[in-house]
């Protein structure tokens, strides 16, 4: 249907959308029903009607009305003057958007749209709302004083018609030639190439000298001596010797190339791999939370593997296939033309066999890595979680899902394999085939004493290696298909933009103050709308409590503020300065982390503590950790400081964990704190040792704490209390408490059942 | 049952309650929308709370089902797709062309994660937007679609 396509790519063009791009048969028909000033405004092109299916509709809003035309109203334009007491509300859920035209006593029409065309309808509500009031009030249009971005909020410099920040999706594939992007990784080699690429010449070329000798040792002392001549040892030693001299050559000549070609294809896999993890690490969250580590891991570490044995041995062998093969025929065709032509006819036969099963295989290697990710992934997932599989007794279910991914990885391997396990000996059979021909033509010529018996046994140990290498170089479809499917797993990663960028121009803080700004933010993760329109101004120095149930974007919107995610609208600012065109490094050293899970890296105590600033000296090391509470029990480990924390810190209490990470994070004096959830995981007692560290550590700085337990933040300035992802109360404990709302409710929750924990279950959104 | 539904003049659904007590804003939650979706359904009101409980919808007196089944169709939005006319790429991020059982669509699919598995033969297609797509039983496409999928698959 190309009226839903046209739909996409308009609005995907202009998606803010003005009169001056209207399309041609809309503003034809638009245009002689407007009154003498009346102007368009903005448009947006409908996709859905209201049952959700995929339809054309048109609201057009102009300064004295709003218009719409869908398939339900056929023909005929609706129209709404502007008028006291009427609103366009507007709201989206699961990946569709509703407008909605109500005045005071009902709801005058509903339009529906996905989210693709979403900018414009923000738009046009902007428009009609500022109309509106105008018509209303009677007072001009109230142009906002700086030019704002529809969709984050971002101020847009006059001559900006589309926010930079908000144009960054891509969607373009990646090119199919992927192993030549590898080049990039080559390059920085490509001297030691050129030499490996004239060794391979070289010695390709001395493989070649002992069955060119073969001709003069049949035709000139061999046949000779049948026919009665005496054999003459001068001509034989020169003979041999050569024999000798062009195999040790080639074996030299052999070892350099190898050694040097290997070496190279070594580093090159090296940097890939390097390169992929670097790049992998400056990912967002929110493409680690999409994946499977299993996977991730199997792209880094087998798949770059995968492509350096392909550079090394198969990339190299085929090289000097395919040199021996041009040498081979140049050699032929000077000895005798007829011949040679007859000994070449089957290459095109195989060549073509080769291009045939090329597509089945590709696909055939690329769904086998699949499978395999998922046999890791199995592996993945149940290993970490063994305790909950040993808990409810699930092993045999486990073991169960384990064969079930091994069952159909063989099925899949199977069915390649019938294909594979055909291509070989069919090679074969073309080479005894094409021996055969050059056999019977051969005889025909000497017959005919047009060559010589020599000539034919050159011919004939030329092919038999000629075709012995053909063999070997059809293997190279198959492994060019798996290194060009893991390149194209790994360029994967190296493609995928990061969706918190950095800036093209960043602004630099010099001290950064802590005023923390939050503008209108909503944040989507998938088709869920997590938070909506939320303002909150954060003084420097001043300490934040967050409040509300699980699930109320408590966790989400400390998230944004840390720029792990990018609002899906609206902006953060520090300082007055956008998050986003700072570069991400040196805003995220700004803030110190405390999360409910501490997590602790293989290595010492000393070590641990200095995460975020490993050149700390010892003594600052030891500062934060009394600042911390951690000190003492430190002291306590035999080897003190320099004890070992097994992996992720097992062989400490929660407790003990947690003060490590704010020992962490006092160590960087950040300007921004976050605690989030600092203190849920412990018991009451721990509690207050970990409460008087935070205390330690809230001193001067602009503090965000999420709390499961409303006592721990007596010491809050101001508490936001947060529900369904909007904020509907901010104040202080007191005032919250006179107020007997959404905060008060929680409190008493609490005060009722003082052991239990507000929320029903402990994993503040998990999901997000 | 023990509830009163109805529709006020804002296109809202309108729950009395056993107890009298009344609703406004109220919406029907499927409990499986994929697996089972006629089986078990919410009303859930504004504040996210169940305020009622169908266990099947066919049991309600048909003037309520009707305003559920109305309301439903207006908010649930996981286009069938029913064949896949082509794709720009088998690499992503690619381009998908579709018919639906809510007519023809193209969307942008931007990885292979977003091609979920629900079972042996339902996938759910989450495009850029995050719409969702399902393919309710892969083994009904046709041949085309099937070799497609089966190059992301």
């Amino acid at each position: 249907m190309p009226a839903h396509e046209s739909s996409m790519n308009n609005t995907a063009l202009s998606p803010t959308s003005n009169s001056p791009s209207l399309p041609d048969p809309l503003s034809r028909e638009l245009v002689p029903r407007l009154a003498g000033n009346e102007a368009i405004l903005s448009w947006l092109e409908l996709d859905l009607d209201t049952r959700l299916t995929f339809s054309q509709g048109w609201i057009v809003v102009t300064n004295r009305r709003l218009l719409a035309k869908t398939p339900e109203t056929g023909e005929t334009w609706q129209e709404w003057g502007y008028r006291p007491g009427l609103m366009l509300k507007h709201t989206d859920h699961a990946g569709v958007g509703t407008l909605e035209l109500v005045d005071a006593q009902q709801r005058l029409a509903n339009w529906r749209y996905t989210l693709a065309v979403n900018v414009a309808a923000l738009k046009l509500v902007d428009h009609f709302e500022q109309h509106l009031e105008s018509h209303v009030t009677g007072e001009p249009v109230k142009q906002a004083n700086e030019a704002i971005c529809p969709k984050c909020k971002a101020p847009l410099e006059p001559d900006q018609e589309e926010c930079p920040i908000c144009t960054q999706e891509i969607h373009t594939p990646p090119s199919t030639w992927t192993l030549f992007r590898l080049w990039r990784f080559a390059k920085p080699y490509k001297n030691q190439l050129l030499a490996g690429f004239l060794l391979t010449l070289a010695s390709t070329a001395a493989t070649l000298v002992p069955p060119y000798l073969t001709m003069p040792l049949m035709d000139k002392v061999l046949i000779p001596y049948q026919n009665g001549a005496p054999i003459d040892p001068k001509i034989v030693g020169l003979l041999l010797s050569g024999l000798l001299g062009s195999a040790l050559l080639a074996w030299g000549l052999g070892w350099a190339k190898t050694y040097i070609l290997a070496l190279v294809s070594e580093r090159i896999g090296a940097d890939l791999r390097t390169t992929t993890y670097e790049h992998l690490l400056r990912l967002s969250l929110e493409y680690f939370g999409g994946r499977r580590t299993g996977d991730l891991m199997a792209r880094i570490g087998s798949e770059t593997d995968r492509i350096c044995v392909f550079l090394s041995l198969h990339l190299l062998d085929f090289a000097t296939d395919v040199l021996m093969i041009v040498m081979t025929a140049a050699i032929l065709f000077s000895i005798n033309p007829w011949l040679a032509l007859v000994t070449l006819l089957p290459l095109p036969f195989i060549a073509w066999m080769i291009h045939v099963v090329r597509d089945k295989l590709r696909t055939g290697f690329e769904k086998i890595d699949r499978v395999w990710s998922e046999v890791t992934n199995v592996l993945a997932d149940t290993i970490p979680g063994i305790r909950v599989v040993k808990a409810f007794a699930q092993e045999r279910r486990e073991a169960e899902r384990f064969r079930n991914a091994n069952r159909h990885n063989l099925a899949v391997n199977d069915k390649l394999n019938k294909i594979w396990s055909l291509f070989s000996p069919t090679v074969s059979l073309l080479t005894e085939a094409g021996l055969l021909v050059v056999w019977a033509f051969g005889i025909w010529l000497v017959s005919k004493d047009q060559i010589t018996v020599g000539v034919l046994t050159a011919f004939l140990a030329y092919i038999s290696r000629f075709y012995a290498r053909l063999d070997s170089m059809s293997r190279i479809v198959s492994v060019t298909q798996k290194a060009a499917a893991g390149a194209k797993r790994i360029f994967d990663i190296l493609d995928h933009v990061s969706s918190v960028p950095e800036p093209t121009n960043p602004v630099h803080l010099g001290a950064v103050q802590g005023r923390i700004e939050v503008r209108d933010v909503g944040f989507r993760y998938g088709n869920r709308a997590i938070l909506r329109g939320v303002d909150l101004a954060i003084a420097p120095g001043e300490m934040v409590g967050l409040v509300g149930h699980s699930g109320s974007g408590k966790s989400t919107l400390v998230n944004l503020i840390c720029r792990f995610y990018d609002a899906t609208e609206g902006a953060v600012f520090i300082d007055g300065v956008d998050i986003r065109s700072l570069p991400v490094a040196e805003y995220r050293s700004n803030i110190g982390l405390v999360l409910q899970e501490p997590f602790l890296f293989f290595g010492t105590i000393a070590e641990n503590i200095a995460y975020g600033k490993p050149d700390a000296t010892r003594e600052e090391i030891i500062a934060a950790a009394r600042a911390a509470h951690a000190h003492e029990f430190i002291l306590r480990l035999p080897q003190g400081y320099d004890s070992l924390v097994g992996e992720r810190g097992q062989s400490l209490s929660g407790g003990e964990r947690q003060r490590i990470s704010i020992a962490r994070a006092l160590l960087i004096d950040p300007r921004i704190l976050i605690l989030d959830e600092a203190t849920s995981s412990v018991d009451s007692t721990t509690e207050k040792e970990i409460q008087k560290a935070l205390d330690n550590l809230v001193q001067g700085r602009t503090t965000i704490a999420i709390a499961h337990r409303l006592s721990t933040l007596r010491k809050a300035d101001r508490l936001v209390v947060l529900d369904r992802g909007q904020v509907v109360e901010v104040g202080s404990h007191d005032e919250l408490m006179a107020k007997e709302g959404a905060y008060y409710q929680l409190y008493q929750a609490q005060a009722r059942n003082v052991d239990t924990d507000i929320d029903d279950s402990d994993d503040e959104e998990g999901d997000a | 049952m023990s509830f009163e539904l109805t529709r006020n003049a804002f296109g809202r659904l309108v729950l009395t309650d056993g107890e009298g007590i009344r609703h406004e804003g109220v919406l029907p939650v499927r409990a499986f929308p994929v697996t089972a979706p006629e089986a078990g359904i919410a009303v859930v009101n504004t504040e996210g709370h169940e305020v009622a409980w169908i266990d099947r919808l066919k049991d309600l007196p048909a003037e309520i089902a009707a305003l559920l089944k109305d309301e439903l169709a207006s908010r649930e939005f996981m286009p069938a797709i029913q064949r896949i006319k082509g794709v720009s790429s088998f690499a992503t991020p690619s381009t998908w062309d579709v018919v639906t059982d809510r007519g023809e669509a193209s969307f942008v699919l931007k990885g292979e994660e977003d091609l979920r598995r629900l079972g042996q033969t339902t996938l759910i297609v989450a495009d850029s937007h995050g719409i969702q797509y399902l393919i309710r039983d892969i083994t009904t496409l046709d041949k085309t679609g099937r070799r497609i999928l089966d190059r992301f698959l």
